[in-house]
């Protein structure tokens, strides 16, 4: 629950004030609601945190940014530990990948607790975390393939998280070098595990590939910079959106991990 | 049957298009510019005329981007022209996405940078046995991790959170790709974020700065190493 308290605020702020609670979000979070719920965020919020970021951010907002990153890897990081631990569950063939996986999450989690302390902060506790988010997926450590299908929507997700959140800290070189290279270690993380689950690397359209979809909403984006990249290139519309990856900011992030944290 | 299609399918839909349809567009954008038709029509692998500084500041780290995009379009596309022998089409849909994206990704800075932008670059790709596929995989896997490398060192750096952001949006998938060809090259290990590439201690991918020797060879001298045209970042970190 500690963990959470660093959220509230971000909802009382930006989400709240817009009727829509927390609690809402967090039971709707992997439900049919989050649709309509994320419509009722005006589209300009879930981009807000991405818009204001010119001004070197200040330590507590940087903490707060680490704190939330912090939360993420905890929960990566006891999810590996689990299906790790939970004999019979991984392939032996995958058993590496795994491992390997399992072995960066645990060293960003201390990271970042690390870097937290180091600024002054205080690192978040680990939250309790419920993997089958409330029920909806109780075979989460008995079928690999929902096991790898969780792990994807993690990775695609923590590179979204740590996407949104590279812009809010501009300024800050050392933590935006630090979340970057964190970043780009997920990214190869959910390359991996989406190719062991047959699908490509890459995010193509917003397709989630049996995944719950709302994770990879806005994926479909072609316009960067403001230039809709189609028109200034033969490469197709798919291959454009596969091209770039899109950031997520934290409500949305926040509403997809809402139930899998107790 | 299926691999034919494909094969037919980069040699008439994707690789003579994107050239002739590329050079009609940038003659016709380039107008009267003499230089720009001239660059426009001249032969790959011809040297370069001159060398080109990437500039200062956010541009100097677009435009430092810009030329890393230019030598994985390019490469990719030459490896996709023709593949190393018995190339299976699970390994040629992957090299021909990643082409995509690398066409894609320079076109956005060639676009975004306007005036600011480097010249086209002649590249050097000798060193490259595109027959063979330990050559062409090892060589995609150094540019991807170079990739990877670059956009993390030189991120930080970066004032304008836009550029950031787009930054952001592509080292991801130039993560993705490494960690798909180190997959190809040894694959169900832990190789696609192997203990030489992510410190197994931190949990951090490398990242390094234009000139930074810190490592081995900076990437401007490993970008150097697949271009006529010279770049260099003298005034980037």
């Amino acid at each position: 629950m500690k963990a959470l308290k660093i959220f509230e605020e971000a909802y009382e702020k930006e989400v709240i004030e817009k009727n829509f609670t927390r609690r809402e979000a967090l039971t709707k979070g992997l439900g049919l609601g989050l649709k309509t719920a994320l419509a009722a965020v005006p589209l300009g919020l879930l981009d807000a945190l991405g818009n204001k970021a010119q001004a070197a951010p200040s330590n507590p907002d940087i903490i707060k940014i680490l704190n939330y990153a912090l939360t993420l890897e905890y929960l990566e990081d006891t999810f590996y530990k689990t299906g790790l631990s939970t004999s019979g569950l991984i392939a032996a063939g995958d058993m590496k990948i795994f491992m390997q996986i399992s072995k960066h999450e645990t060293a960003h989690v201390a990271l970042l607790q690390t870097t937290i302390t180091a600024l002054g902060g205080t690192p978040v506790a680990e939250p309790t975390f419920d993997f089958t988010a409330g029920g909806m997926f109780p075979d989460v450590f008995t079928n690999y393939q929902r096991f790898m299908g969780l792990s994807a929507a993690f990775e695609d997700l923590g590179v979204r998280a740590y996407k949104g959140q590279a812009v809010n800290l501009v300024g800050a070189k050392d933590v935006l070098s630090v979340a970057l290279r964190v970043h780009s270690v997920e990214a190869r993380h959910a390359s991996e595990v989406r190719r062991l689950r047959s699908s490509k690397g890459w995010i193509n359209f917003a397709e989630a590939d049996g995944l719950p979809g709302f994770i990879y909403d806005g994926e479909e984006n072609v316009v960067q910079l403001g230039i809709d990249v189609t028109t200034i290139t033969t490469v197709n519309r798919g291959a454009v959106t596969q091209a770039f990856d899109e950031p997520l900011s934290m409500p949305p992030v926040l509403q997809i991990a809402g139930p899998f944290i107790k | 049957m299926k691999e034919q299609k494909l094969h037919d399918y980069l040699q008439e839909g994707l690789y003579k298009p994107i050239r002739r349809k590329r050079f009609l567009r940038f003659t016709a954008l380039a107008g009267g510019s003499f230089m720009l038709g001239l660059s426009a029509c001249r032969k790959e692998g011809q040297p370069g005329s001159g060398n080109f500084d990437v500039g200062s500041a956010d541009i100097g780290i677009l435009n430092f981007a810009y030329a890393l995009e230019q030598i994985e379009a390019a490469f990719y596309t030459k490896v996709n022209a023709s593949y190393y022998k018995n190339a299976p089409l699970s390994e040629k849909q992957v090299l021909f996405d990643i082409m995509h994206h690398e066409v894609a990704h320079r076109d956005l800075f060639k676009k975004a940078l306007g005036s600011n932008a480097i010249g086209d670059l002649q590249f050097d790709f000798s060193m490259v046995d595109f027959t063979s596929r330990d050559s062409v995989l090892n060589t995609s896997k150094a540019l991807e991790d170079t990739g990877v490398a670059a956009y993390n060192g030189a991120g930080p750096f970066l004032q304008s959170a836009d550029y950031l952001k787009i930054a952001g949006k592509i080292v991801s998938v130039e993560a993705r790709h490494a960690a798909a060809i180190r997959d190809l090259l040894n694959p169900r290990s832990a190789d696609f974020a192997g203990d030489d590439i992510v410190d197994p201690t931190t949990g951090l991918d490398f990242g390094r700065t234009p000139n930074s020797t810190a490592g081995g060879q900076s990437i401007v001298a490993i970008a150097n190493s697949f271009l006529l045209t010279k770049i260099s970042a003298s005034q980037l970190p």
